[in-house]
């Protein structure tokens, strides 16, 4: 295992704590670039979803992360990116400005909806994001002039420099690729600013954080606005992506599979929105293998210990049925979820801390390190 | 005048079921702080129970009614013991994330065992109707109206009253300091839970009728008592039945005089501007800290 001695203040922010980092994620970065040459088209479709989904899940790391303030309402934001793309598109804007354009409109508006959410607290906030979101909603659905109302709009290829970016080519995956990097490395920097300390000590103690001299008025604001940009560029990648939009696509639901990205990366660390969007985009592909070949698996398995071809072909047939069951994706959405807040609190990036730590400590792991305070509820109402 | 009585009155009916499901937030809220965002599936699985026993098992209206409460309430502490006792007094969003959780399992279940199909109950309020005048009310209607009445006014007594509701306020307060007093919080907690869930039945049985049992129901219904609970301030008992009197009869009103969308936003509409102007709630306490 490897030491760290920090001896400035340098060292403790430095992008990459050492140079196996600096390996590990160039290699990372080396395999992702070669990716389109090796995977399947469908595949790389899913690429491309997992790159667009941690973006907004780095996006909602920002403010549910870092600065503690809840939201679910952030396919809102994606809506609006999403929209303003579409509409601009219309009047054959370029790319990179209807681009910025999406990004800069989403961060106004949630400026907009951060000032009124500086009152509210906790369940309060998130039912005041819930009908934000909401009313987005139905707007998109109402102004017709503009969005076409439930008819939904057509999203055209990218066209950048002359040449036409097909939503399937390596070249959208590319600009995904890169969009997410840099807004990783955006936030990395963000955090180690003085205003990402300011959203960390808004996040551990509000009272503190202002006792410090830190206006959490000025922050808490813009932190839903940067967090609604990231979410608004994700939204223009996500039109494109689709190259149909519709106002049914930006639902609550949306808004809690978002929630769900960090939840189950971990909501400590820049790595959680990346896993969480791996896993969330893979429990697609994970249900089509349950519908088609699991059943058989199975099958095979139980004709090996000794079951007849006819109660086989049964069981086979019980599995079948179950995974094609309407409604085993909600079903599966429920258990990951309450199996996360209830065992993986810390997520996928905290198991893999935990492992890591283990294999560092060996004889001497405490099973005690990682364990949650619980603190007996008080009420909140004399806050 | 007549449509807008006519209006009042159907407002004034789905706002009760409103209230009813807000009730189960406000039970569960004054006593835990938590916030059950499973409660609209709560209501709907109580439906879904109840058309079981009286739809295909045939059994007489009451004695399903009663039977899917039971098994509601069972149910209520059960999904207290398994999803939210372990992570009780960890951050609130972790349990809010929880509940989402279990709703989206509850629709699902349903979904996969009743099907995708709307279901109907024959109740005895079903037929009929109370002519006042010209006016036209339909008994079932007329029926939530008076449930939602009397489960409140139960509630109230029994929040106010008893003793078992005293152990709830106070470990609604301070659950350390409730259980150093001899309140045996756990048990208090899953009896909130299962109370919550038997008022969730109730508003489902008594929808029935009015709406159809389908399996997304609970969640439409659900995110309209939000804004049911925090206009009538969450932990207000008489203010979640008046907060969602106040939204059903808008969102009626809306509809009926507005243009078409409105009907839907409006109660959000309503809800950003309370929570905008008076966080608290029309009847919430509100007390500073003092330091």
């Amino acid at each position: 295992m490897r030491f760290l001695f920090k001896t400035n203040y340098e060292d403790d922010i430095r992008l990459f704590p050492h140079s196996g980092y600096v390996y590990s994620y160039g290699l990372l970065l080396a395999v992702l670039l070669i990716a389109p040459y090796v995977l399947s088209s469908y595949l790389m479709s899913q690429l491309v979803f997992v790159c667009i989904y941690a973006t907004v899940g780095v996006g909602l790391l920002i403010l549910t992360g870092f600065t503690g303030q809840a939201s679910l309402g952030h396919a809102a934001f994606l809506a609006i990116g999403a929209y303003t793309a579409a509409y601009l598109q219309q009047f054959n804007v370029p790319f990179p400005i209807y681009f910025l354009a999406a990004g800069l409109l989403t961060g106004v508006v949630g400026a907009l909806v951060g000032f009124p959410a500086l009152r509210l607290q906790g369940i309060y906030l998130v039912i005041a994001t819930i009908s934000f979101a909401f009313i987005v909603e139905e707007i998109l659905a109402r102004w017709e002039s503009v969005t076409h109302g439930n008819e939904g709009m057509r999203v055209k290829a990218i066209q950048l420099f002359g040449t036409t970016m097909s939503r399937d080519g390596p070249t959208f995956y590319y600009l995904c690729l890169a969009v997410l990097v840099l807004t990783i490395v955006g936030t990395l920097n963000l955090l180690r600013s003085p205003t990402g300390r300011a959203f960390v000590a808004i996040r551990d103690s509000e009272t503190a954080a202002r006792s410090m001299g830190i206006n959490v008025a000025l922050y808490k604001v813009k932190s839903f606005a940067i967090s609604a940009a990231i979410t608004g560029f994700a939204g223009v990648l996500f039109a494109h992506k689709l190259s149909f939009i519709s106002p049914e696509m930006f639902t609550l639901q949306l808004s809690i599979e978002f929630i769900i990205v960090i939840l189950i990366g971990g909501t400590f660390s820049l790595h959680g929105a990346v896993l969480g969007a791996i896993f969330l985009v893979m429990i697609d592909p994970f249900l089509t293998y349950l519908k088609d070949d699991m059943p058989g698996v199975i099958a095979g398995i139980a004709a090996t210990l000794g079951a007849g071809t006819e109660r086989a072909g049964h069981i086979q047939d019980a599995v079948a049925a179950f995974a094609s069951a309407n409604g085993l994706k909600g079903a599966i959405y429920g258990v990951i979820i309450v199996v996360f807040v209830l065992f993986e609190p810390l997520g996928l990036y905290g198991r893999w801390l935990k492992i890591k730590l283990f294999f560092q400590l060996f004889p001497l792991y405490k099973r005690a390190t990682f364990k949650r305070q619980k603190i007996y509820v008080k009420s909140e109402r004399n806050r | 005048m007549l449509d807008f009585v006519q209006q009042l009155v159907s407002g004034i009916a789905l706002g009760c079921v409103y209230g009813l499901i807000a009730l189960g937030f406000v039970l569960v809220y004054k006593a835990t702080e938590v916030v059950n965002f499973a409660q609209g599936d709560l209501m709907m699985l109580g439906g879904f129970f109840a058309f079981t026993f009286i739809g295909m098992l045939g059994l007489n209206y009451w004695v399903g009614f009663a039977g899917a409460v039971i098994c509601m309430a069972l149910f209520g502490m059960l999904a207290e013991r398994v999803v939210v006792r372990p992570i009780l007094g960890y951050p609130q969003f972790s349990i809010i994330m929880a509940t989402i959780g279990l709703g989206y399992f509850l629709r699902s279940i349903s979904g996969m065992i009743w099907g995708t199909d709307d279901f109907k109950i024959e109740t005895p309020f079903s037929q009929g109707v109370l002519r006042i005048g010209s006016l036209v009310l339909a008994y079932d209607k007329l029926s939530v109206i008076a449930a939602t009445i009397i489960l409140c006014a139960l509630l109230y007594l029994f929040f106010n009253r008893t003793t078992l509701g005293t152990a709830m306020r106070a470990s609604s307060e301070n659950m350390l300091a409730a259980y150093y007093m001899g309140i045996p919080v756990k048990r208090v907690v899953s009896i909130v839970w299962a109370i919550s869930a038997a008022v969730a039945t109730c508003a489902g049985v008594l929808l029935a009728p009015i709406t159809f049992i389908h399996s997304n129901v609970g969640l439409v219904l659900g995110l309209k008592a939000f804004p049911a609970a925090v206009l009538g301030g969450f932990g207000s008992i008489p203010g979640a039945v008046v907060g969602g009197v106040l939204i059903g009869v808008i969102e009626s009103m809306a509809g009926f005089y507005l243009p078409q969308g409105w009907k839907d936003v409006a109660p959000y509409i309503v809800l950003l501007a309370v929570l905008l102007l008076k966080p608290e709630g029309l009847f919430g306490l509100h007390v500073r800290k003092k330091v």
